[in-house]
């Protein structure tokens, strides 16, 4: 078994090392001061693509990522680590998306990929923490989603047997919600109280935890093989030697999408397509002058517990 | 989230040195494999650029996996489960990390799987592994072994096992004996060939042997009956899938516990004959160790580094009196004297590295085609300074991990002495580099060659004709002025004409000499980058000082004085 997996990856500001310079004046993230990193839980996920590679060797790993010319980074950093080939989605048209013209925007570029079995992103990105739009590509796609998901158990393709014990058999499901199915996937999702195996179909989008294993570390022959990999626009940039070079290897070349490339309606793009109006950003320092000391007896701690449930700290 | 590459700036010093440039072209044929191999290099700087970004990754697993499991692996160490060695669960882990990056057969040639990398790199990749974890560096460091096969090997050989070591498979070198440490002569495990299945199979103990249970093995033993010396012994490969060879114990060490060292039985284990019968001793295990030795030279630098870098967080932090303790001359004096020998350990390490590099490699080219005459010439000249100066570099740079290792600990005091830092660690760990692949008096007895011969005079003078910027001649006339003292001191032991009276006064010599190579060394550091200034310069005050100390015990010592040294 083969499976054609489409990882969702982000490039993001680090936000982990967060020097005194990482916001501006006004307010908004400063991009310059922080450096340009693979999101933390996409890594997760490319992890569980290239898990589903080593059991099933033909499978072929797609990144798909969204942002300006620098990203293409993110693209080589999944080949580095085992990916296959990756898209870059970038225009000035996307340029101020919130999450439902990302996803709008993405799953326009899946839709023009098209021939795919499992769609696996991060959970969310540490810049806007909103875990929205692995789900909202897989509602604009029409297909189930698994959140959360921390490992995956088993891949079986084609509609099992016994698939009628939700009382409806998987293909009559299937006709009813319009889905396509080509088999079924078991996967453990990562709950605040426990676990829980979930059974679905694919194609299928999965977001993955930062609970899942990290990804494995980039390969140096991979590196070696793929560090001249480059989009047509980096293409443009270098030397003659070079593009002599990714002419003569075709997997050096990281496909560019436009806007022009793919199918979309240009009202629900960027800025435009963005319901999400950012009001105002409160710059919070914390100050140690409101602290309070409290002893260690039983009846401080009681009042103190009490104080955080009523201010709705904690509970 | 730490890159133990990208955080020392001083190893792409190392790694872009002028004569760099030379090594490269001649590693890669000028670049033949490019079209042929999807990783080779197009050029100069498409290979360094290479190296640059697989060390960024050894930097990156060793601060994000390797340093942080070490407190752990030394812990638990290694077991026996079944006659077999299991790793601690973080020392799988390292591993894993390593293999799944490919990092096993960094200098092995492409057509094996390798990376195809020169030894400086591969190097500064056990510099920067061995300042994560000093006892995991051995296990991943053994696979040294494969370029020993890669040199004596028939091609057979090198096509069974080599590939399986550029893919993860671990190595071992099982030569030491319950009898034979540093006098390998008397090794005893007993090879036979049996005429029937026209095969060899060893019997026999072995001892102190580090990944006794690796997946290849390199076996020193006797193949010819009746023979009691070196000349009786021959080199073996041992697969452990043959699973005839029981490990009978793991050692409980002082330190690098996380590395097995394991005393293994032979019993009619299958093995393969490497190269020819009766040069085991004489020709391979000698260029085995000298790889080893180079090897536990990076471990030492690593070593180093760990132990500054520890002493120095902490002196900045800890405060005494009112003020960190970094500000008292009693402390600072310390730390800048530790960086100082880290600095003088590391670039007489790539000094080696490189002239490793050159001669093996022409070696190698001499397989391929005939040498030009002043090729020959090259390679002979770097073979020659090698052999001089990979005993100076293990004896001197493994008492300096020691000397840092033990200041560190100093500097932290009370604090240091629990087993709350890592530095308890370090210490422990730093122990052995200056024993095995010979203790440091065995590397004296290989120096010394270097001191009678002139061979360390001869490069000495080399390094005193080097271009200098004007503003650094003081440091040349200084070491000029140590290098005479170093010449009269040479003559006056070699006066006495007695061997015993040269053995005596080795050790001062070689490293009267070894303080006057590195300082130099440290000086043309310095005239690319004036960052190593103050190393420079506090490592020549120091040098000056401890070679006129060793020049007066020379000079005020007569052949009579040596009989009460004999009263113990």
């Amino acid at each position: 078994m083969g499976l054609k997996i489409i990882v969702l990856a982000k490039q993001v500001p680090d936000t982990r090392n967060v020097g005194k310079d990482a916001m501006k004046a006004d307010g908004t993230v400063n991009r310059a001061a922080l450096p340009a990193i693979f999101n933390p839980e996409d890594l997760n996920a490319l992890e569980q693509a290239l898990r589903l590679k080593d059991r099933y060797p033909d499978t072929e790993i797609t990144i798909l990522t969204m942002g300006p010319g620098r990203a293409a980074d993110i693209i080589r950093e999944g080949l580095y680590r085992g990916a296959d080939k990756g898209f870059l989605l970038t225009d000035r048209a996307f340029a101020g998306s919130d999450t439902l013209a990302t996803s709008y925007a993405i799953s326009c570029a899946i839709k023009k990929i098209k021939d795919f079995d499992i769609i696996i992103a991060g959970r969310q990105a540490i810049d806007g923490d909103t875990a929205q739009v692995g789900p909202q590509v897989a509602e604009k796609l029409n297909l189930p989603q698994v959140t959360y998901a921390e490992e995956i158990i088993s891949v079986n393709e084609g509609i099992v047997a016994e698939d009628d014990k939700y009382g409806v058999p998987h293909a009559k499901l299937a006709e009813e919600l319009d889905l396509q199915i080509k088999g079924s996937i078991r996967v453990k999702r990562r709950l605040e109280r426990g676990v829980e195996l979930i059974e679905t179909t694919f194609p299928c989008v999965l977001t993955v935890n930062a609970s899942a294993p990290d990804c494995r570390p980039r390969n140096a022959k991979k590196v070696m093989k793929y560090k001249h990999a480059k989009t047509v626009t980096e293409i443009q940039e270098q030397s003659e030697d070079y593009i002599n070079i990714i002419e003569d290897r075709p997997y050096l070349k990281i496909e560019e999408w436009s806007v022009n490339d793919i199918e979309t309606d240009h009202k629900w793009l960027g800025l435009t397509g963005s319901p999400t109006k950012v009001k105002k950003i409160e710059n919070v320092v914390f100050q140690a002058k409101e602290s309070k000391r409290i002893s260690s007896d039983e009846l401080e701690l009681e009042q103190l517990i009490v104080e955080l449930i009523e201010n709705h700290t904690i509970g | 989230m730490a890159n133990f590459f990208t955080d020392n700036p001083d190893l792409k010093f190392h790694l872009t040195h002028p004569l760099m440039e030379k090594i490269v072209a001649l590693k890669e044929r000028n670049f033949a494999d490019k079209d042929q191999f999807d990783y080779a290099p197009m050029d100069f700087e498409d290979a360094m650029d290479s190296y640059e970004k697989v060390l960024e990754i050894v930097g990156e697993i060793c601060g994000d996996i390797v340093a942080p499991n070490a407190e752990s692996v030394d812990q638990e160490g290694p077991k026996i489960v079944d006659n077999e060695v299991v790793y601690a669960k973080g020392t799988q882990e390292n591993l894993g990390a390593l293999v799944n990056a490919g990092l096993m057969g960094i200098t092995l040639p492409r057509k094996y799987e390798g990376l195809n990398f020169p030894i400086v790199p591969y190097i500064m990749a056990a510099d920067i592994v061995s300042r994560a974890d000093a006892g995991f560096v051995n296990i991943w460091g053994l696979q040294d072994c494969a370029e020993t096969i890669n040199e004596f090997a028939s091609e057979e050989q090198k096509q069974h096992y080599l590939p399986r070591i550029s893919n993860g498979e671990t190595a071992a070198m099982d030569l030491t004996e319950p009898d034979a440490g540093s006098d390998l002569q008397a090794v005893q495990l007993k090879a036979t060939f049996n005429e029937e299945d026209g095969k060899w199979y060893l019997n026999g103990v072995k001892r102190f042997i580090t990944n006794g249970d690796g997946h290849v093995s390199l076996v020193l033993a006797r193949s010819e009956e009746g023979t009691s010396d070196g000349r009786g012994l021959s080199m073996f490969i041992y697969d452990r899938n043959n699973k005839a060879v029981i490990v009978r114990r793991i050692e409980n060490k002082m330190g690098i516990k996380g590395s097995p060292t394991c005393e293994l039985v032979f019993k009619n284990a299958p093995a393969e004959l490497v190269g020819s019968r009766k040069m085991g001793l004489i020709k391979y295990v000698m260029a085995l160790m000298n790889g080893a030795r180079l090897g536990i030279g990076a471990q030492s630098v690593g070593v180093s580094e760990s132990a500054y870098r520890e002493a120095l967080e902490y002196a900045k932090e800890r405060a005494q009196f009112g003020k960190p303790i970094i500000q008292f001359p009693a402390v600072y004096e310390m730390l800048s004297t530790m960086k100082a020998k880290l600095d003088a350990s590391r670039t007489m390490l790539y000094e080696t590295s490189r002239m490793v590099d050159i001669y093996k490699t022409y070696m190698h080219i001499s397989e391929e085609r005939k040498l030009e005459p002043e090729e020959r010439n090259e390679m002979k000249r770097y073979q020659k300074m090698a052999d001089y100066f990979t005993p100076l570099l293990k004896g001197m740079s493994s008492e300096y991990s020691n000397q840092l290792a033990y200041d560190s600990l100093q500097i932290h005091g009370g604090s240091g002495f629990m087993k709350d830092y890592p530095i308890e660690r370090i210490y422990r760990d730093a122990r052995i580099t200056s024993i095995y692949e010979g203790t440091t008096q065995l590397q004296v007895v290989a120096a010394i060659r270097g001191v009678t011969t002139g061979g360390y005079l001869d490069r000495i003078r080399e390094y005193e004709a080097m271009d200098l910027r004007p503003e650094l001649h003081g440091y040349r006339r200084i070491l000029i002025g140590m290098t005479e003292e170093y010449v009269h001191a040479v003559k006056t032991v070699l006066e006495v004409k007695d061997n015993e009276y040269v053995d005596f006064h080795a050790r001062r010599l070689v490293e009267m000499a070894g303080h006057i190579v590195m300082g130099y060394l440290l000086l043309l550091d310095t005239q690319r980058d004036d960052s190593f200034k103050t190393s420079t310069e506090i490592y020549i005050t120091m040098g000056k000082a401890e070679n006129a100390s060793r020049a007066e015990f020379i000079h005020n010592f007569t052949l009579d004085q040596l009989g009460i040294y004999k009263h113990v």
